[in-house]
Protein backbone atom coordinates (compact mmCIF):
# COMPACT_ATOMS: atom_id res chain seq x y z
CA UNK A 1 0.00 0.00 0.00
CA UNK A 2 2.72 2.29 0.88
CA UNK A 3 5.22 1.85 -2.22
CA UNK A 4 1.44 1.87 -4.31
CA UNK A 5 0.87 5.67 -3.05
CA UNK A 6 4.47 6.54 -3.90
CA UNK A 7 3.51 6.18 -7.31
CA UNK A 8 0.85 9.23 -7.10
CA UNK A 9 0.76 12.97 -7.17
CA UNK A 10 -0.87 13.51 -3.03
CA UNK A 11 -4.13 14.13 -2.85
CA UNK A 12 -6.23 14.28 0.74
CA UNK A 13 -8.98 11.29 -1.64
CA UNK A 14 -8.30 7.66 -0.19
CA UNK A 15 -8.21 4.78 -1.39
CA UNK A 16 -6.02 4.94 -4.09
CA UNK A 17 -3.76 1.55 -2.71
CA UNK A 18 -6.88 -0.25 -2.54
CA UNK A 19 -8.33 0.66 -5.67
CA UNK A 20 -5.69 0.93 -7.77
CA UNK A 21 -4.47 -2.39 -6.53
CA UNK A 22 -7.44 -4.03 -7.17
CA UNK A 23 -8.00 -3.08 -10.61
CA UNK A 24 -4.50 -3.71 -11.72
CA UNK A 25 -4.91 -7.62 -10.21
CA UNK A 26 -8.47 -7.99 -11.23
CA UNK A 27 -7.03 -6.98 -15.09
CA UNK A 28 -4.00 -8.92 -14.72
CA UNK A 29 -6.34 -12.02 -13.86
CA UNK A 30 -8.85 -11.63 -16.02
CA UNK A 31 -7.21 -10.31 -18.80
CA UNK A 32 -3.45 -9.71 -19.51
CA UNK A 33 -2.28 -13.10 -18.15
CA UNK A 34 -4.70 -15.28 -20.10
CA UNK A 35 -3.71 -13.47 -23.40
CA UNK A 36 -0.03 -13.88 -22.50
CA UNK A 37 -0.47 -17.78 -22.13
CA UNK A 38 -2.03 -17.46 -26.04
CA UNK A 39 1.07 -15.96 -26.94
CA UNK A 40 3.12 -18.49 -25.25
CA UNK A 41 1.01 -21.31 -26.94
CA UNK A 42 1.74 -19.91 -30.08
CA UNK A 43 5.82 -19.41 -29.35
CA UNK A 44 5.08 -23.64 -28.56
CA UNK A 45 5.26 -24.14 -32.27
CA UNK A 46 8.73 -24.65 -34.04
CA UNK A 47 9.43 -22.81 -37.24
CA UNK A 48 8.68 -25.91 -39.46
CA UNK A 49 5.39 -25.88 -37.67
CA UNK A 50 4.42 -22.22 -38.33
CA UNK A 51 5.62 -22.42 -42.32
CA UNK A 52 2.95 -25.80 -42.75
CA UNK A 53 0.30 -23.69 -40.44
CA UNK A 54 0.64 -20.58 -42.76
CA UNK A 55 1.15 -22.10 -46.25
CA UNK A 56 -2.08 -24.68 -44.97
CA UNK A 57 -4.58 -23.97 -47.73
CA UNK A 58 -7.72 -23.96 -45.65
CA UNK A 59 -6.02 -21.78 -42.70
CA UNK A 60 -5.11 -19.78 -45.58
CA UNK A 61 -8.26 -19.63 -47.09
CA UNK A 62 -10.43 -18.99 -43.80
CA UNK A 63 -7.82 -16.21 -42.88
CA UNK A 64 -8.48 -14.64 -46.37
CA UNK A 65 -12.17 -14.98 -46.17
CA UNK A 66 -12.18 -13.11 -42.85
CA UNK A 67 -10.06 -10.38 -43.45
CA UNK A 68 -11.27 -9.65 -47.15
CA UNK A 69 -15.09 -10.25 -45.73
CA UNK A 70 -14.40 -7.79 -42.89
CA UNK A 71 -13.37 -5.44 -45.36
CA UNK A 72 -15.25 -5.83 -47.80
CA UNK A 73 -18.04 -5.39 -44.79
CA UNK A 74 -16.63 -2.45 -43.20
CA UNK A 75 -16.53 -0.53 -46.83
CA UNK A 76 -20.24 -1.12 -46.88
CA UNK A 77 -21.30 0.03 -43.83
CA UNK A 78 -19.49 3.09 -43.92
CA UNK A 79 -21.70 3.82 -47.27
CA UNK A 80 -25.11 2.60 -45.49
CA UNK A 81 -23.77 4.17 -42.17
CA UNK A 82 -22.70 7.76 -43.77
CA UNK A 83 -26.75 7.50 -45.03
CA UNK A 84 -28.07 6.33 -42.47
CA UNK A 85 -26.23 9.02 -40.05
CA UNK A 86 -26.76 11.98 -42.59
CA UNK A 87 -30.49 11.06 -43.16
CA UNK A 88 -31.04 10.81 -39.16
CA UNK A 89 -28.82 14.47 -38.44
CA UNK A 90 -30.23 16.26 -41.14
CA UNK A 91 -33.69 15.74 -42.13
CA UNK A 92 -36.92 15.71 -39.81
CA UNK A 93 -39.40 13.14 -40.61
CA UNK A 94 -42.12 10.61 -38.58
CA UNK A 95 -40.70 7.85 -36.60
CA UNK A 96 -36.99 9.77 -36.71
CA UNK A 97 -36.38 9.30 -33.36
CA UNK A 98 -37.57 5.23 -33.26
CA UNK A 99 -35.38 4.55 -36.03
CA UNK A 100 -32.07 6.29 -34.41
CA UNK A 101 -32.81 3.59 -31.37
CA UNK A 102 -32.69 1.10 -33.61
CA UNK A 103 -29.71 1.81 -34.94
CA UNK A 104 -27.81 0.09 -32.10
CA UNK A 105 -30.05 -3.17 -32.36
CA UNK A 106 -26.80 -4.88 -33.73
CA UNK A 107 -25.26 -4.27 -30.35
CA UNK A 108 -27.62 -5.38 -28.14
CA UNK A 109 -29.27 -8.43 -29.96
CA UNK A 110 -27.71 -11.98 -29.34
CA UNK A 111 -25.30 -12.46 -32.38
CA UNK A 112 -26.66 -16.26 -31.72
CA UNK A 113 -30.43 -14.59 -32.80
CA UNK A 114 -28.88 -12.52 -35.70
CA UNK A 115 -27.57 -15.46 -37.18
CA UNK A 116 -30.77 -17.53 -37.53
CA UNK A 117 -32.71 -14.97 -38.60
CA UNK A 118 -29.77 -13.70 -41.65
CA UNK A 119 -30.36 -17.04 -42.16
CA UNK A 120 -33.95 -17.75 -42.46
CA UNK A 121 -34.23 -14.27 -44.54
CA UNK A 122 -31.53 -15.08 -47.18
CA UNK A 123 -32.27 -18.89 -47.57
CA UNK A 124 -33.36 -19.65 -51.01
CA UNK A 125 -37.06 -19.88 -50.03
CA UNK A 126 -36.59 -16.90 -47.22
CA UNK A 127 -38.04 -13.47 -47.75
CA UNK A 128 -35.25 -11.95 -49.48
CA UNK A 129 -33.47 -14.81 -50.54
CA UNK A 130 -36.17 -15.88 -52.87
CA UNK A 131 -35.97 -13.29 -54.95
CA UNK A 132 -32.18 -13.86 -55.75
CA UNK A 133 -33.04 -17.42 -56.34
CA UNK A 134 -34.35 -16.76 -59.60
CA UNK A 135 -31.02 -14.48 -60.63
CA UNK A 136 -29.15 -17.58 -60.05
CA UNK A 137 -27.91 -15.83 -56.84
CA UNK A 138 -27.37 -17.52 -53.71
CA UNK A 139 -26.37 -15.79 -50.43
CA UNK A 140 -27.26 -17.80 -47.26
CA UNK A 141 -24.17 -20.62 -47.19
CA UNK A 142 -21.73 -18.85 -49.44
CA UNK A 143 -19.17 -15.72 -49.07
CA UNK A 144 -22.19 -13.42 -49.60
CA UNK A 145 -23.74 -14.28 -46.61
CA UNK A 146 -20.96 -13.98 -44.49
CA UNK A 147 -20.41 -10.95 -45.44
CA UNK A 148 -24.20 -9.79 -45.34
CA UNK A 149 -23.95 -11.06 -41.52
CA UNK A 150 -20.41 -9.01 -40.87
CA UNK A 151 -22.02 -5.85 -42.55
CA UNK A 152 -25.65 -6.03 -40.08
CA UNK A 153 -22.94 -6.44 -36.82
CA UNK A 154 -20.82 -3.64 -38.08
CA UNK A 155 -23.37 -0.51 -39.31
CA UNK A 156 -24.08 0.96 -36.14
CA UNK A 157 -20.08 1.12 -35.38
CA UNK A 158 -20.14 4.16 -38.38
CA UNK A 159 -23.60 5.66 -37.60
CA UNK A 160 -22.68 6.35 -34.07
CA UNK A 161 -19.14 8.08 -34.82
CA UNK A 162 -20.08 10.43 -37.69
CA UNK A 163 -23.81 11.34 -36.11
CA UNK A 164 -21.87 13.26 -33.52
CA UNK A 165 -19.24 15.14 -36.00
CA UNK A 166 -22.31 15.61 -38.87
CA UNK A 167 -24.16 17.55 -35.96
CA UNK A 168 -21.36 19.70 -34.48
CA UNK A 169 -20.35 20.75 -38.03
CA UNK A 170 -20.82 24.15 -38.52
CA UNK A 171 -23.60 25.22 -41.57
CA UNK A 172 -21.26 28.36 -42.62
CA UNK A 173 -18.96 26.59 -44.18
CA UNK A 174 -21.18 24.86 -46.71
CA UNK A 175 -23.18 28.65 -46.76
CA UNK A 176 -20.08 29.90 -47.87
CA UNK A 177 -19.09 27.43 -50.24
CA UNK A 178 -22.84 27.65 -51.60
CA UNK A 179 -22.50 31.35 -51.93
CA UNK A 180 -19.20 31.11 -53.48
CA UNK A 181 -20.85 28.74 -56.66
CA UNK A 182 -20.55 25.55 -55.88
CA UNK A 183 -23.05 23.26 -56.33
CA UNK A 184 -25.01 21.18 -53.45
CA UNK A 185 -22.72 17.97 -54.43
CA UNK A 186 -20.04 19.79 -54.97
CA UNK A 187 -20.15 21.05 -51.70
CA UNK A 188 -20.86 17.86 -50.36
CA UNK A 189 -17.28 16.34 -51.83
CA UNK A 190 -15.24 18.62 -50.91
CA UNK A 191 -16.58 20.49 -47.77
CA UNK A 192 -18.44 17.98 -45.89
CA UNK A 193 -16.14 14.68 -46.94
CA UNK A 194 -13.44 15.49 -45.86
CA UNK A 195 -14.20 17.02 -42.63
CA UNK A 196 -16.28 13.87 -42.01
CA UNK A 197 -13.24 11.75 -43.53
CA UNK A 198 -11.42 10.39 -40.05
CA UNK A 199 -15.25 10.16 -38.12
CA UNK A 200 -15.84 7.65 -41.32
CA UNK A 201 -12.22 6.33 -41.01
CA UNK A 202 -13.05 5.55 -37.26
CA UNK A 203 -16.40 4.09 -38.18
CA UNK A 204 -15.05 1.87 -40.96
CA UNK A 205 -12.08 0.52 -38.80
CA UNK A 206 -14.12 -0.41 -35.73
CA UNK A 207 -16.55 -1.89 -38.21
CA UNK A 208 -13.80 -3.65 -39.90
CA UNK A 209 -12.02 -5.18 -37.02
CA UNK A 210 -15.47 -5.94 -35.02
CA UNK A 211 -16.43 -8.20 -37.95
CA UNK A 212 -12.95 -9.97 -38.48
CA UNK A 213 -13.62 -12.04 -35.06
CA UNK A 214 -17.41 -12.47 -35.24
CA UNK A 215 -18.34 -15.85 -34.84
CA UNK A 216 -22.38 -15.89 -33.94
CA UNK A 217 -23.88 -14.08 -36.28
CA UNK A 218 -21.98 -15.40 -39.19
CA UNK A 219 -21.57 -19.20 -38.39
CA UNK A 220 -25.48 -19.86 -39.46
CA UNK A 221 -25.42 -17.99 -42.70
CA UNK A 222 -22.29 -19.22 -43.58
CA UNK A 223 -22.31 -23.08 -44.49
CA UNK A 224 -18.74 -23.28 -43.11
CA UNK A 225 -17.37 -25.49 -45.86
CA UNK A 226 -13.69 -25.71 -45.52
CA UNK A 227 -11.93 -23.67 -47.90
CA UNK A 228 -14.91 -21.72 -49.42
CA UNK A 229 -16.94 -20.49 -46.34
CA UNK A 230 -14.92 -21.18 -43.42
CA UNK A 231 -14.16 -18.15 -40.89
CA UNK A 232 -10.90 -17.88 -39.52
CA UNK A 233 -12.88 -18.05 -36.04
CA UNK A 234 -14.77 -21.37 -36.69
CA UNK A 235 -10.90 -22.70 -37.27
CA UNK A 236 -9.89 -22.24 -34.43
CA UNK A 237 -12.89 -24.22 -32.77
CA UNK A 238 -12.21 -26.73 -35.28
CA UNK A 239 -8.21 -26.97 -33.62
CA UNK A 240 -9.73 -27.08 -29.96
CA UNK A 241 -11.69 -29.63 -30.84
CA UNK A 242 -8.90 -31.82 -32.35
CA UNK A 243 -6.92 -31.24 -28.98
CA UNK A 244 -4.51 -28.98 -31.53
CA UNK A 245 -3.77 -26.18 -28.86
CA UNK A 246 -1.05 -24.63 -30.17
CA UNK A 247 -2.29 -24.35 -33.61
CA UNK A 248 -5.88 -22.99 -32.39
CA UNK A 249 -3.39 -20.59 -30.74
CA UNK A 250 -1.41 -19.25 -33.44
CA UNK A 251 -4.33 -18.90 -35.92
CA UNK A 252 -5.43 -16.45 -32.94
CA UNK A 253 -2.33 -14.93 -32.59
CA UNK A 254 -2.19 -14.36 -36.11
CA UNK A 255 -5.84 -12.91 -36.03
CA UNK A 256 -5.30 -10.79 -33.26
CA UNK A 257 -1.66 -9.39 -35.42
CA UNK A 258 -3.43 -8.66 -38.54
CA UNK A 259 -6.37 -6.74 -36.62
CA UNK A 260 -4.20 -4.56 -34.56
CA UNK A 261 -2.12 -3.74 -37.43
CA UNK A 262 -4.91 -2.46 -39.32
CA UNK A 263 -6.33 -0.35 -36.56
CA UNK A 264 -2.96 0.72 -36.10
CA UNK A 265 -2.83 1.67 -40.13
CA UNK A 266 -6.03 3.26 -40.11
CA UNK A 267 -5.20 5.60 -36.65
CA UNK A 268 -2.48 6.92 -38.94
CA UNK A 269 -4.18 7.39 -41.74
CA UNK A 270 -7.18 9.32 -40.09
CA UNK A 271 -4.61 11.59 -37.55
CA UNK A 272 -2.54 12.01 -41.08
CA UNK A 273 -5.67 13.32 -43.04
CA UNK A 274 -7.27 15.37 -40.11
CA UNK A 275 -3.71 17.26 -39.64
CA UNK A 276 -4.32 17.93 -43.31
CA UNK A 277 -7.83 18.92 -43.53
CA UNK A 278 -8.44 22.60 -43.77
CA UNK B 1 -31.65 30.22 -55.10
CA UNK B 2 -31.32 32.60 -51.41
CA UNK B 3 -28.54 31.06 -49.14
CA UNK B 4 -30.40 29.05 -46.75
CA UNK B 5 -31.98 27.22 -49.12
CA UNK B 6 -28.29 26.42 -51.05
CA UNK B 7 -26.72 24.27 -47.85
CA UNK B 8 -30.34 21.91 -48.28
CA UNK B 9 -30.91 19.09 -50.89
CA UNK B 10 -33.82 19.39 -53.36
CA UNK B 11 -37.01 18.09 -51.74
CA UNK B 12 -36.73 15.08 -54.08
CA UNK B 13 -33.30 14.20 -52.69
CA UNK B 14 -34.16 14.61 -49.50
CA UNK B 15 -36.99 12.14 -49.75
CA UNK B 16 -35.26 9.62 -51.69
CA UNK B 17 -32.38 9.73 -48.96
CA UNK B 18 -34.98 9.02 -46.61
CA UNK B 19 -36.37 6.49 -47.94
CA UNK B 20 -33.37 4.59 -48.96
CA UNK B 21 -32.00 4.84 -45.32
CA UNK B 22 -35.34 3.64 -43.63
CA UNK B 23 -34.77 1.03 -46.41
CA UNK B 24 -31.37 -0.21 -45.29
CA UNK B 25 -32.88 -0.17 -41.76
CA UNK B 26 -35.95 -2.28 -42.41
CA UNK B 27 -33.63 -4.54 -44.26
CA UNK B 28 -31.16 -4.55 -41.71
CA UNK B 29 -32.90 -4.30 -38.89
CA UNK B 30 -36.73 -4.70 -38.87
CA UNK B 31 -36.74 -7.82 -40.33
CA UNK B 32 -34.55 -9.99 -38.98
CA UNK B 33 -36.21 -9.00 -35.81
CA UNK B 34 -39.57 -9.40 -37.50
CA UNK B 35 -38.39 -13.11 -38.86
CA UNK B 36 -37.73 -14.22 -35.15
CA UNK B 37 -41.34 -13.36 -33.85
CA UNK B 38 -42.92 -14.90 -36.56
CA UNK B 39 -40.96 -18.30 -37.33
CA UNK B 40 -41.42 -18.82 -33.26
CA UNK B 41 -45.59 -18.51 -33.56
CA UNK B 42 -45.28 -20.40 -37.07
CA UNK B 43 -46.77 -23.59 -36.09
CA UNK B 44 -49.21 -22.03 -33.63
CA UNK B 45 -48.34 -21.08 -30.18
CA UNK B 46 -48.90 -24.20 -28.31
CA UNK B 47 -45.57 -25.01 -30.42
CA UNK B 48 -44.37 -22.29 -29.04
CA UNK B 49 -45.02 -22.82 -25.60
CA UNK B 50 -44.26 -25.95 -25.41
CA UNK B 51 -40.78 -25.03 -26.22
CA UNK B 52 -40.96 -22.75 -23.14
CA UNK B 53 -42.39 -25.72 -21.20
CA UNK B 54 -39.49 -27.90 -21.94
CA UNK B 55 -36.85 -29.00 -19.16
CA UNK B 56 -33.79 -28.23 -20.88
CA UNK B 57 -35.04 -24.69 -22.30
CA UNK B 58 -35.81 -23.82 -18.72
CA UNK B 59 -32.34 -25.01 -17.06
CA UNK B 60 -30.85 -22.76 -20.27
CA UNK B 61 -33.02 -19.75 -19.08
CA UNK B 62 -31.87 -20.70 -15.19
CA UNK B 63 -27.93 -20.75 -16.12
CA UNK B 64 -28.20 -17.81 -18.40
CA UNK B 65 -29.66 -15.81 -15.03
CA UNK B 66 -26.99 -17.26 -13.25
CA UNK B 67 -23.55 -16.38 -15.25
CA UNK B 68 -25.21 -12.85 -15.76
CA UNK B 69 -25.77 -12.70 -11.96
CA UNK B 70 -22.26 -13.55 -11.42
CA UNK B 71 -20.36 -12.30 -13.56
CA UNK B 72 -22.38 -8.57 -13.58
CA UNK B 73 -21.72 -7.79 -10.37
CA UNK B 74 -18.03 -8.74 -10.56
CA UNK B 75 -18.11 -6.34 -13.43
CA UNK B 76 -19.65 -3.85 -11.94
CA UNK B 77 -17.14 -3.70 -8.93
CA UNK B 78 -14.53 -3.17 -10.81
CA UNK B 79 -15.63 -0.58 -12.98
CA UNK B 80 -15.70 1.30 -9.79
CA UNK B 81 -12.29 0.69 -8.06
CA UNK B 82 -10.76 1.22 -12.11
CA UNK B 83 -13.01 4.64 -12.26
CA UNK B 84 -12.29 5.41 -8.96
CA UNK B 85 -8.10 5.12 -8.88
CA UNK B 86 -7.78 6.27 -12.29
CA UNK B 87 -10.20 9.69 -11.65
CA UNK B 88 -10.01 10.35 -8.52
CA UNK B 89 -6.10 10.49 -8.65
CA UNK B 90 -2.99 11.38 -10.92
CA UNK B 91 -0.23 8.64 -11.88
CA UNK B 92 1.71 7.68 -14.52
CA UNK B 93 0.76 5.22 -16.80
CA UNK B 94 -3.09 6.16 -16.03
CA UNK B 95 -3.66 6.36 -20.12
CA UNK B 96 -2.10 2.77 -20.73
CA UNK B 97 -4.52 1.64 -18.10
CA UNK B 98 -7.08 2.91 -19.32
CA UNK B 99 -6.31 1.51 -22.79
CA UNK B 100 -5.77 -2.01 -21.18
CA UNK B 101 -9.26 -2.23 -19.70
CA UNK B 102 -10.60 -1.67 -23.27
CA UNK B 103 -8.89 -4.61 -25.03
CA UNK B 104 -11.42 -7.63 -24.31
CA UNK B 105 -13.44 -5.17 -26.59
CA UNK B 106 -10.99 -5.53 -29.70
CA UNK B 107 -9.98 -9.67 -28.93
CA UNK B 108 -12.64 -12.00 -31.00
CA UNK B 109 -15.49 -13.71 -29.33
CA UNK B 110 -13.63 -17.33 -30.02
CA UNK B 111 -10.53 -16.30 -28.88
CA UNK B 112 -11.86 -14.59 -25.58
CA UNK B 113 -13.15 -18.21 -24.91
CA UNK B 114 -9.93 -20.13 -26.54
CA UNK B 115 -7.32 -18.40 -23.74
CA UNK B 116 -9.68 -19.85 -21.06
CA UNK B 117 -9.10 -23.02 -22.33
CA UNK B 118 -5.28 -22.61 -22.84
CA UNK B 119 -5.19 -22.28 -19.14
CA UNK B 120 -7.76 -24.56 -17.57
CA UNK B 121 -8.81 -27.04 -20.80
CA UNK B 122 -7.78 -30.72 -20.47
CA UNK B 123 -4.80 -30.23 -21.93
CA UNK B 124 -4.46 -26.39 -20.93
CA UNK B 125 -1.98 -25.66 -18.39
CA UNK B 126 -3.42 -26.10 -15.39
CA UNK B 127 -5.89 -29.35 -16.42
CA UNK B 128 -3.70 -31.81 -15.25
CA UNK B 129 -3.56 -30.13 -12.01
CA UNK B 130 -7.64 -29.69 -11.91
CA UNK B 131 -7.93 -33.13 -12.62
CA UNK B 132 -5.84 -34.04 -9.64
CA UNK B 133 -7.97 -32.02 -7.50
CA UNK B 134 -11.27 -33.11 -9.17
CA UNK B 135 -12.29 -29.85 -10.25
CA UNK B 136 -14.00 -28.33 -13.44
CA UNK B 137 -13.58 -25.15 -15.00
CA UNK B 138 -14.17 -26.10 -18.47
CA UNK B 139 -17.19 -27.09 -19.41
CA UNK B 140 -19.16 -26.40 -16.34
CA UNK B 141 -20.06 -23.15 -14.68
CA UNK B 142 -17.09 -21.46 -13.53
CA UNK B 143 -15.38 -21.56 -17.09
CA UNK B 144 -18.41 -19.68 -18.61
CA UNK B 145 -18.09 -17.35 -15.74
CA UNK B 146 -14.58 -16.59 -16.76
CA UNK B 147 -15.71 -16.30 -20.48
CA UNK B 148 -18.44 -14.01 -20.21
CA UNK B 149 -16.45 -11.73 -17.49
CA UNK B 150 -13.85 -11.43 -20.20
CA UNK B 151 -16.01 -10.23 -22.99
CA UNK B 152 -18.47 -7.92 -21.04
CA UNK B 153 -15.07 -6.54 -18.56
CA UNK B 154 -15.31 -3.07 -20.23
CA UNK B 155 -18.45 -1.80 -20.01
CA UNK B 156 -19.33 -0.55 -16.93
CA UNK B 157 -15.60 1.04 -16.50
CA UNK B 158 -15.88 2.79 -19.82
CA UNK B 159 -18.83 4.35 -19.08
CA UNK B 160 -17.62 5.40 -15.92
CA UNK B 161 -14.35 6.67 -16.42
CA UNK B 162 -15.53 9.53 -18.59
CA UNK B 163 -18.32 10.67 -16.56
CA UNK B 164 -16.01 10.95 -13.51
CA UNK B 165 -13.28 12.69 -14.96
CA UNK B 166 -15.66 14.97 -16.13
CA UNK B 167 -16.96 15.66 -12.73
CA UNK B 168 -13.75 16.34 -11.12
CA UNK B 169 -12.73 15.75 -7.38
CA UNK B 170 -13.97 18.96 -6.00
CA UNK B 171 -16.94 17.49 -4.31
CA UNK B 172 -15.15 14.53 -2.95
CA UNK B 173 -12.27 16.76 -1.59
CA UNK B 174 -15.32 19.24 -0.22
CA UNK B 175 -16.84 16.32 2.27
CA UNK B 176 -13.60 15.11 2.92
CA UNK B 177 -12.30 18.55 4.68
CA UNK B 178 -15.54 18.85 6.27
CA UNK B 179 -14.92 15.31 7.84
CA UNK B 180 -16.18 12.90 5.76
CA UNK B 181 -14.69 9.33 5.93
CA UNK B 182 -13.79 7.97 2.11
CA UNK B 183 -15.98 5.28 2.06
CA UNK B 184 -18.73 8.24 3.08
CA UNK B 185 -17.62 10.37 -0.09
CA UNK B 186 -17.83 7.89 -2.19
CA UNK B 187 -21.45 6.41 -1.11
CA UNK B 188 -22.75 10.15 -0.24
CA UNK B 189 -21.48 11.92 -3.00
CA UNK B 190 -19.83 9.86 -6.40
CA UNK B 191 -22.40 7.38 -6.03
CA UNK B 192 -25.41 9.23 -6.47
CA UNK B 193 -23.32 11.42 -9.14
CA UNK B 194 -22.69 8.58 -11.25
CA UNK B 195 -25.88 6.80 -11.12
CA UNK B 196 -27.43 6.99 -14.53
CA UNK B 197 -24.05 6.11 -15.59
CA UNK B 198 -23.85 3.10 -13.59
CA UNK B 199 -27.20 1.95 -14.78
CA UNK B 200 -26.45 2.33 -18.52
CA UNK B 201 -23.21 0.81 -17.96
CA UNK B 202 -24.49 -2.38 -16.59
CA UNK B 203 -27.51 -2.65 -18.86
CA UNK B 204 -24.82 -2.85 -21.80
CA UNK B 205 -23.20 -5.21 -19.38
CA UNK B 206 -25.51 -7.67 -18.56
CA UNK B 207 -27.54 -7.70 -22.12
CA UNK B 208 -24.31 -8.60 -23.74
CA UNK B 209 -23.45 -11.38 -20.59
CA UNK B 210 -27.09 -12.84 -21.13
CA UNK B 211 -26.82 -12.87 -24.50
CA UNK B 212 -23.03 -13.69 -25.31
CA UNK B 213 -22.66 -16.72 -28.11
CA UNK B 214 -18.68 -17.33 -29.28
CA UNK B 215 -16.44 -16.94 -26.30
CA UNK B 216 -19.23 -19.18 -23.79
CA UNK B 217 -19.47 -21.47 -27.11
CA UNK B 218 -15.75 -21.91 -26.62
CA UNK B 219 -15.57 -23.46 -22.72
CA UNK B 220 -19.15 -24.83 -22.62
CA UNK B 221 -19.10 -28.15 -23.92
CA UNK B 222 -22.81 -28.04 -24.68
CA UNK B 223 -24.23 -30.66 -22.30
CA UNK B 224 -28.18 -29.92 -22.41
CA UNK B 225 -29.73 -28.96 -19.38
CA UNK B 226 -26.06 -28.66 -17.56
CA UNK B 227 -24.07 -26.19 -19.45
CA UNK B 228 -25.91 -25.21 -22.37
CA UNK B 229 -27.02 -21.04 -21.51
CA UNK B 230 -29.76 -19.71 -23.58
CA UNK B 231 -27.89 -18.55 -26.72
CA UNK B 232 -26.26 -21.69 -26.90
CA UNK B 233 -29.69 -23.64 -26.62
CA UNK B 234 -30.64 -21.75 -29.87
CA UNK B 235 -28.09 -23.40 -31.64
CA UNK B 236 -29.07 -26.53 -30.30
CA UNK B 237 -32.55 -26.70 -31.46
CA UNK B 238 -31.27 -25.06 -34.78
CA UNK B 239 -29.05 -27.57 -35.80
CA UNK B 240 -31.85 -30.35 -34.64
CA UNK B 241 -33.78 -28.79 -37.07
CA UNK B 242 -36.60 -27.72 -34.32
CA UNK B 243 -37.20 -24.34 -36.25
CA UNK B 244 -39.65 -23.75 -34.20
CA UNK B 245 -38.04 -24.09 -30.32
CA UNK B 246 -34.83 -22.21 -32.08
CA UNK B 247 -36.93 -19.42 -32.96
CA UNK B 248 -39.04 -19.43 -29.98
CA UNK B 249 -36.15 -19.92 -27.59
CA UNK B 250 -34.33 -16.49 -29.94
CA UNK B 251 -37.70 -14.70 -29.44
CA UNK B 252 -36.92 -14.36 -25.41
CA UNK B 253 -33.55 -13.07 -26.23
CA UNK B 254 -34.99 -10.65 -28.97
CA UNK B 255 -37.24 -9.23 -26.21
CA UNK B 256 -34.57 -8.93 -23.62
CA UNK B 257 -32.75 -6.65 -26.41
CA UNK B 258 -35.66 -4.77 -27.16
CA UNK B 259 -36.12 -4.09 -23.21
CA UNK B 260 -32.48 -3.24 -22.98
CA UNK B 261 -32.79 -0.79 -26.37
CA UNK B 262 -36.22 0.66 -24.86
CA UNK B 263 -34.14 0.99 -21.43
CA UNK B 264 -31.02 3.22 -22.58
CA UNK B 265 -33.26 4.92 -24.96
CA UNK B 266 -35.09 6.08 -22.36
CA UNK B 267 -31.76 6.72 -20.07
CA UNK B 268 -30.62 8.74 -22.98
CA UNK B 269 -33.79 11.17 -23.65
CA UNK B 270 -34.00 11.86 -19.78
CA UNK B 271 -30.81 11.83 -18.37
CA UNK B 272 -28.43 12.44 -20.95
CA UNK B 273 -26.52 14.83 -19.05
CA UNK B 274 -25.43 12.47 -16.25
CA UNK B 275 -24.16 9.93 -19.13
CA UNK B 276 -20.19 9.79 -20.45
CA UNK B 277 -20.91 12.38 -23.42
CA UNK B 278 -18.43 10.54 -25.80
CA UNK B 279 -19.30 6.83 -26.86
CA UNK B 280 -20.23 5.56 -30.03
Amino acid sequence: MITLNRWRTPSIIPGFGLTAGYTVFYLSLIVLIPLSVLLLKALNLNLDQWVALITDKRVLAALRLSFVGALVAGFLDTVLGLLVAWVLVRYSFPGRKIADALVDLPFALPTAVAGIALTALYAKNGWIGQFFEPLGIKIAYTPIGVVIAMTFIGLPFVVRTVEPILQDLDRDVEEAAASLGASRLQTFAHVLLPSLGPALMAGFSLATARAVGEYGSVIFIAGNMPGISEIAPLLIITKLEQYDYNGAAAIAVIMLAISFTLLLAVNIISRKSRSGAP
Amino acid sequence: MSVSNATREPRWVQITLTLLALLVLALFLVLPLATVIIQALSKGVDRSIATLENQDTLSAIRLTLTVALISVPLNLIFGLSASWAITKFTFPGKSLLVSLIEIPFSVSPVISGLIFVLLFGLRGLFGPWLIDHDMKIIFALPGLVLATVFVTFPFVARELIPLMEEQGRDEEEAALVLGAGGFRAFWSITLPNVRWGLLYGVLLCNARAMGEFGAVSVVSGHVRGLTNTLPLHVEILYNDYDFVGAFTAASILALLALVTLILKTALEWWHRDELASSRH
